[in-house]
Order: C-alpha cells, then sequence, then structure tokens
C-alpha cells in the first residue's frame, strides 16, 4: 500500500513537472478589454501553464498599481506621456483596438441614418445644439425624418479611458469644445442635461432608457446592446459606420512607430474608411523589473496574443493590432526589458 | 458536621473558586472593554485619516471648499456644494415620504390590523427592510425611472410645477432619472427600517395604558396621539434617525438614479450628485492630488452631516426629557 502511495506521488510530480516552471502573473487596468485579456489567458495558460491574473479596476487604477509596483504589468487606455514613461523607467506599446461609439434613442431613427461631423457633435455634448430638430443636424441629414425634442446628453460619470478617447476626438474637431470642455478622463460636460453614467453599462442603460437621448459607448456594448448608432464624417470627409473594418483601417492609417512611448489616441484618423473615433489600450512595463522572471512571461503572454490571438480579438469585437506594428513592438519595446 | 464553621472559614477548595471567579471576571472585564475601546479607537482612526487625506485640499481651497458648486477635474478646480446640497436634498426627501407613511404602518399594524393580516404585513415589512440596495437601484433605473418619466412627472409638472415660486421646484425636461427620482427610491429603502422600528416600540406600550384611554372614551387618533407617541418618541425618533442614516450614507441606489452630474439646479427634476455616489463613481479614477483630495474631502463632510444629525438627536431626546421631568 505504502509503495503504492510512494508510486503515485512520483506518478504526479512528473506529470505536473512542466507546470512547475509556470508563473503567476498579474496585471490590473482598464476595463475595456479586460474580456479579451481574459480569452488570452485562458489559451495561454492551457498553452504553457502559466496563469494570467488581470484585475480591471480602470485606467487610472492600472497606472497606480504599477507605479506602487505591486503588478507585473499596468494596462491603460489613455496613454502615458512619454517624458512620465522615462522618468519611471517604463514602456509602454497598444496591446488591442478598440472603437467608440455616439449612440442615441431618437423615436424612429434606424442605426447609421443620422450622419454628423466632429462639430456638430462637440455642439450636441456641450449642449449649443439642445434639440433633435436643430437645422444644423438637419442640413447634415437632408432626407432623414428626425421628430424634434429636447436632447438629453448621457456621459460617463466615473472617470474613463473611453471619456479620454471620445473628448479627444471631440476636442480635436471643435476648437469651441476644445477652449470649454478640453480632453480628459474625467471632465466637466456643459450641458444643462447631462446624465451620467457609471461604466459603460450605466451610459448604455440610460440611453436605451431616456428618450432623446445621445451617449458614447465602447463599440461592443453598443453592438451587444443593438443600439443606434451615429455615422460620422471622418478626417477625409466621408461618413463611416463603426465596425472592425473601419477600426481596422484607423488603425492601419496610424504609424506608431514615429510616436515616442507609442502613446496616441486614433482620433479624426487620415484614410477613406477611417473611423474617426479608435483608440487602443496600452500595456505598462518596467525596462528594469524587480520580478525578472515574471516580466518575461507577461511578454512572452503578449508575444502570443499578438501571433495567435488575433481571431479571439475578432470574435469579441475587438481589432487586433496590425502585423507591422506588433513587429516594431516586438523589436523595439520588449528587446528593452531587462529579463535576466 | 458542624455548619456554623463552614459559613465562618472557607474551605480551601470554596477560596480556589472564588479566586477563579476573580480571575474570569478580570479577564472579561479586560477583553470587553478592549472590543469597546477598540471601537473607540477605529472611529479616531477613521476620521484622522480622513482628515489627513483631505488636508490639502482643504488648505488649497479653504472653508469655501464646502460652499463652491465648482467640479472640474480638467482644471483642478473642485467644491462640494453640488455633492452636499445632493446628499441633504435626497434625503430630506425620502424623510418627508417615508416617515409619515411608516408611521400610519406602524399604527395600521399595533392597532387597527385584523389579527390574521398582522403576522404577513409585518414580515412584508421586515422582509423589505433585508432587500440589498443594488436591487433599489436596478428597479429604480430600469423600472421606477421610465414610468416615472412618463406618468408621474407630467402630472407633477402640470399641478405642483404651476404654483408661482414653488413650481421651479417641478420643471425641467421628463428624464426620469434626477434629484426627485432618487429622494423616491431612498423614501422605499429607508421606509421599512423606519416602520419596523415604529412597530416594535409602539407593541411595548402597556396595554393597560392603551386600555384605560380608551375606557374613558378616546378615539384611535387620540390614543395614538397622547398615550403611545408620548410612551414611545425615544424609539420613534431613534427610528426616524436609523432612516435618515440610512439615507445620508446610501450609495449604490443614489448613484444609478440621480443622474450623476455636478450642476446645481433649482429643479427637482434634474440630474445632481449625492456625497456617496460622487465617491463611488470617482475614487477609483481619481488621480492622486487635489481630485483624490477632494474627494476625501467631501467623505470627511459626510462624516461631519452624519455626526451633526446624530448629535442633534441626542439633544432632542435629551431635551424632551427635561421637559418631562419637569411636568410631572
Amino acid at each position: 500500500m505504502k509503495s503504492f502511495l510512494k508510486k503515485a506521488l512520483v506518478i504526479s510530480a512528473i506529470s505536473l513537472a512542466p507546470t512547475a516552471f509556470a508563473v503567476d502573473m498579474t496585471g490590473a487596468g482598464a476595463t475595456f478589454p479586460y474580456p479579451i485579456y481574459a480569452k488570452w489567458a485562458e489559451a495561454f495558460k492551457a498553452k504553457t501553464g502559466s496563469n494570467l491574473n488581470y484585475q480591471s479596476i480602470g485606467s487610472s487604477g492600472g497606472i497606480k498599481q504599477i507605479k506602487a509596483k505591486t503588478v507585473d504589468f499596468g494596462a491603460t487606455d489613455n496613454p502615458v506621456k512619454y517624458e512620465e514613461l522615462e522618468k519611471d523607467g517604463m514602456v509602454q506599446f497598444p496591446a488591442i483596438i478598440g472603437g467608440v461609439v455616439p449612440v442615441i434613442n431618437v423615436d424612429g431613427v434606424k442605426p447609421g441614418e443620422i450622419k454628423l461631423d466632429g462639430p456638430t457633435l462637440a455642439d450636441i455634448f456641450q449642449g449649443v445644439i439642445s434639440d433633435w430638430g436643430d437645422k444644423r443636424i438637419a442640413i447634415m441629414n437632408p432626407g432623414v425624418k428626425i421628430p424634434s425634442g429636447p436632447i438629453t446628453v448621457v456621459t460617463r460619470a466615473d472617470g474613463s479611458g473611453t471619456t479620454a478617447i471620445f473628448t479627444d476626438y471631440l476636442a480635436k474637431t471643435s476648437t469651441l469644445f476644445k477652449d470649454a470642455v478640453g480632453s480628459g478622463a474625467n471632465v466637466k460636460w456643459p450641458a444643462a442635461s447631462t446624465v451620467g453614467g457609471k461604466g459603460n453599462e450605466g451610459v448604455a442603460a440610460n440611453v436605451t432608457r431616456v428618450k432623446n437621448s445621445v451617449g458614447y459607448v465602447e463599440y461592443a456594448y453598443a453592438k451587444k446592446n443593438k443600439m443606434t448608432f451615429i455615422s460620422l464624417k471622418n478626417k477625409d470627409g466621408n461618413f463611416v459606420a463603426p465596425d472592425d473594418l473601419t477600426f481596422s483601417a484607423a488603425a492601419a492609417g496610424t504609424d506608431w512607430s514615429t510616436i515616442p512611448g507609442m502613446g496616441t489616441f486614433i482620433t479624426n484618423a487620415p484614410g477613406a474608411k477611417s473611423w474617426p473615433i479608435t483608440g487602443a489600450s496600452f500595456i505598462l512595463l518596467y525596462k528594469n523589473p524587480e520580478n525578472k522572471a515574471n516580466a518575461a512571461e507577461v511578454i512572452k503572454f503578449f508575444d502570443f496574443a499578438f501571433k495567435d490571438g488575433k481571431k479571439m480579438a475578432e470574435e469579441l469585437d475587438y481589432v487586433p493590432m496590425p502585423d507591422k506594428t506588433t513587429e516594431f513592438i516586438r523589436k523595439n519595446v520588449f528587446t528593452k526589458v531587462v529579463t535576466k | 458536621m458542624d455548619i456554623t464553621q463552614s459559613h465562618s472559614a472557607p474551605t480551601p477548595q470554596a477560596l480556589k473558586i472564588a479566586k477563579l471567579q476573580r480571575v474570569q471576571d478580570f479577564l472579561f472585564h479586560a477583553v470587553t472593554q478592549f472590543f469597546a475601546v477598540g471601537v473607540l479607537i477605529a472611529l479616531m482612526g477613521i476620521l484622522t485619516s480622513l482628515v489627513i487625506n483631505a488636508w490639502p485640499a482643504l488648505h488649497q481651497f479653504g472653508p469655501s471648499f464646502f460652499f463652491s458648486q465648482e467640479w472640474d477635474v480638467v482644471n483642478g478646480e473642485f467644491g462640494g456644494l453640488i455633492a452636499i446640497y445632493g446628499t441633504v436634498v435626497t434625503s430630506v426627501i425620502a424623510l418627508l415620504i417615508a416617515v409619515p407613511l411608516s408611521f400610519g404602518i406602524a399604527v395600521f399594524l399595533t392597532e387597527l390590523c385584523p389579527g390574521p393580516l398582522r403576522r404577513p404585513l409585518g414580515t412584508a415589512v421586515e422582509l423589505l427592510a433585508a432587500v440589498p440596495s443594488i436591487i433599489y437601484g436596478m428597479f429604480g433605473l430600469f423600472i421606477f425611472a421610465p414610468l416615472f418619466a412618463e406618468y408621474i412627472q407630467p402630472v407633477l409638472a402640470s399641478t405642483l410645477g404651476q404654483i408661482p415660486g414653488f413650481g421651479i421646484l417641478f420643471s425641467g425636461a421628463f428624464n426620469g432619472i434626477g434629484i426627485l427620482c432618487a429622494g423616491l427610491i431612498l423614501a422605499m429603502m429607508i421606509l421599512p427600517f423606519i416602520a419596523s422600528v415604529m412597530r416594535d416600540v409602539f407593541e411595548i406600550v402597556p396595554p393597560v395604558l392603551k386600555e384605560s384611554a380608551y375606557g374613558i372614551g378616546c378615539t384611535t387618533w387620540e390614543v395614538v396621539k397622547n398615550v403611545v407617541l408620548p410612551y414611545t418618541k425615544a424609539g420613534v425618533i431613534g427610528g426616524v434617525m436609523l432612516g435618515l442614516g440610512r439615507a445620508l450614507g446610501e450609495t449604490m441606489a443614489v448613484t444609478f438614479v440621480i443622474g450623476n452630474a455636478h450642476r446645481l439646479s433649482a429643479s427637482l427634476f434634474s440630474p445632481g450628485t449625492s456625497i456617496a455616489s460622487t465617491l463611488a463613481n470617482e475614487f477609483g479614477e481619481a488621480e492622486a492630488g487635489n481630485h483624490l483630495s477632494s474627494l476625501f474631502a467631501l467623505g470627511l463632510a459626510l462624516f461631519i452631516i452624519t455626526f451633526v444629525v446624530l448629535a442633534c438627536a441626542k439633544w432632542m431626546l435629551n431635551n424632551m426629557e427635561k421637559k418631562q421631568g419637569l411636568k410631572t
């Protein structure tokens, strides 16, 4: 009996051997990429045995945690400036692309039927245009019947990377918005009828329930809740609808390699088919991490995600990074991290 | 066996037991004292850490922090007036609605209710008190707010909203979500608390007192007003304060339905924000510095408001007892 137990122990030890080298990586930050990170982590665990524990606590939280060195990597939708990265000895790279979509709840209007440009959208979110019957909306939408009614603006109540991308776009296309509101994860919305929702779910819930409202959510939420989106005029002057094709078109027109720290929003990007409010979610790593084995595994994880995770990303309505960019990240970012 | 001897000189066994008991008593005293003092230490610790963390904001903006309606994260300007106003107003609305209703419920349950109905109704009230606040929030946002916007707000605007001066409270767009909606949801939440406390204290009124009053020809209302209420006012005020405390600090349900807008508006229909909902929304993403410190300052304000409310309640109770003492 005893020898049997011994044998069982030996056998189980042998079978466990490959996972003995597996590590537990930790990451924290942005909520927007959480579903795809979780899916990648599952696939990565099946392949290597290494486990990723990712806490989706929000972009600012991710930056705080990596600065406090409580996690192996931080994740943020709101990129950290190059000077700050250098000061803290960190590197930053984009890992996944998504889009922000203006959504509305107006009776009788079908998805994509209302077309707007940046300055008009900015004026709606500022409260300058406060009724759907406004002439400026009508001029841009000949032949579309838009019932007039007071507009309720729905924004994020919590600080958010989504707000950062969205306000970056509005500020880029409207100087009025730039001067009056500015851009950031948490801005002061001036429209008198502004309602705040907590998280993408909160905004989606408010827009679906408040008539004549307009809000902005991540694409996945708009798609999941079958919300009525707005078509937007991009930099090339074409009206485009939000989907993975227009997001990747925007990403393709962005040359990450020229931007120090790679930190940029892909807003108002050039390209005939580019969706103008596209953004990437970023990963933060220390150049000289305390836990080198874990940092090496984090790099392996994203290398795996860039190589084998594209289909998984598309299934979840994300846009994977273009090959050109992932090659640049492998050569210029991963190599900066000391892993031995 | 000599009985008197055992009285004058305790046996060694009895001495041993007495000694053990003394040790037990000492330990019991020390342990319970430790627990009680622990509460005091925790309270002081919370207060101190709030003040330390709020200090940068209070130092920069001065006492005007509590009277400024600026809340601009981009430009780093902060003031707590909007959140404090939202907290106080929603709680007052909740009390105005919940107190009379709970009083009615408690009187009915203790004085008027037919026997077989008493238990199921009482249990229902208690169960309502056990519903988690997030459920009230979801109910408020997904079911109550749309109905409120469609049916109740237009009626309020066309009736109460027409009164000159007063009407401004019920003007504006019918969004459903806003200060008034938050107040109503809060009323629904604190109603069972107040009602069940009131019912419990009404039940301790000695039947003899009530029966004597009925015996000399009092109506039910006169009995409640002149016998039950004076006998139980400490408990009633305690129940109201319990409800008010919950309303002031309620976070999740309010966050769902208040609209979370940093704007001060005369209309109760318009969205606003409360201290607790601002903290819930912005704490996770607040950058270190003025924003975080201002959030701590708001927390401190909530602490002070709650403290003042409790102190007022105590003072009222003391005053009443004194008055009663003079009478008799």
